[in-house]
């Protein structure tokens, strides 16, 4: 049975809960990654480099939306990251991680909280 | 025969501690710096945010900014972010190529840790140079 429950034969089984993380941090990454260009092509090709330069950048709608959609991004990715690290090194007590695991979620979910509230406030 | 194991005769799970008795090869020194990066950026992200109000908020804001950013702790802690940022980037793109397979073996993936370090090393080094005025 053995040897031929290996490689594409493997039989895969439960509700996908670690594949759909791993990926979606993979996936948010690139977006990141996408969105870090992004800053660099307007940087390097940018001329104004006061508050209005600055300012007048965040007035597009759509910067404002690609930003949120990346803040979003790095809510999801950073918490997979956090929990693993949890997951690693407190292993002691499962209240003691699941404490530093809702800590985690709430430290995110404020953040992009802040981060909203600064896009759409200007 | 490491220090872990020599020192004592405890089973079960490892903890941290343990871990740090190892002597890391680059490409562990890599991974384990993604980790640390990661958690850093983590810790100070209402920091960035707070740094991004200040800056979006008004002209005085803005100009307040400059002068809070100048102080040499607060440049110590952006350098240190900014080394997060570009180490975390670099070892996030080799990760993406080794799940693609791409540099699985052992010469390559110490190889591909060494460019990381290199790249992700020497531009911080040069946006310190740049943050305390060297040029």
């Amino acid at each position: 049975m053995a040897n031929n429950n290996i490689g594409p034969k493997r039989l895969v089984v439960g509700a996908h809960y670690g594949l759909r993380d791993w990926l979606a941090q993979r996936v948010t990454a690139i977006v990141m990654a996408l969105y870090t260009v992004l800053l660099l092509v307007l940087f390097l090709t940018g001329n104004n480099f006061s508050y209005e330069g600055w300012a007048g950048l965040f007035a597009h709608q759509w910067f404002r939306l690609a930003t949120f959609a990346v803040i979003v991004c790095l809510l999801y990715h950073a918490w997979v990251g956090v929990r693993d690290v949890w997951m690693d090194y407190v292993t002691h007590s499962v209240v003691l991680r699941l404490v530093f695991q809702v800590a985690t979620i709430l430290w995110l979910v404020a953040s992009a909280g802040y981060a909203a509230q600064i896009l759409w406030r200007v | 025969m490491s220090e872990v194991v020599k020192s004592g005769h405890r089973h079960g799970v490892m903890r941290l501690t343990d871990a740090l008795g190892y002597r890391l090869p680059l490409a562990g020194l890599v991974s384990i710096l993604h980790r640390i990066s990661g958690l850093l950026m983590f810790v100070l992200l209402p920091f960035i945010l707070y740094l991004l109000d200040k800056s979006l908020t008004s002209e005085m804001t803005f100009a307040a900014l400059q002068g809070f950013v100048s102080g040499w702790f607060v440049k110590l802690v952006i350098l240190a972010l900014v080394w997060a940022y570009l180490h975390h980037f670099c070892a996030g793109v080799r990760h993406l190529f080794m799940d693609l397979h791409y540099g699985l073996d052992k010469h390559a993936a110490r190889k591909s840790a060494v460019t990381v370090l290199v790249i992700s090393l020497s531009l911080a080094a040069l946006t310190g140079l740049k943050l305390f005025g060297v040029f």
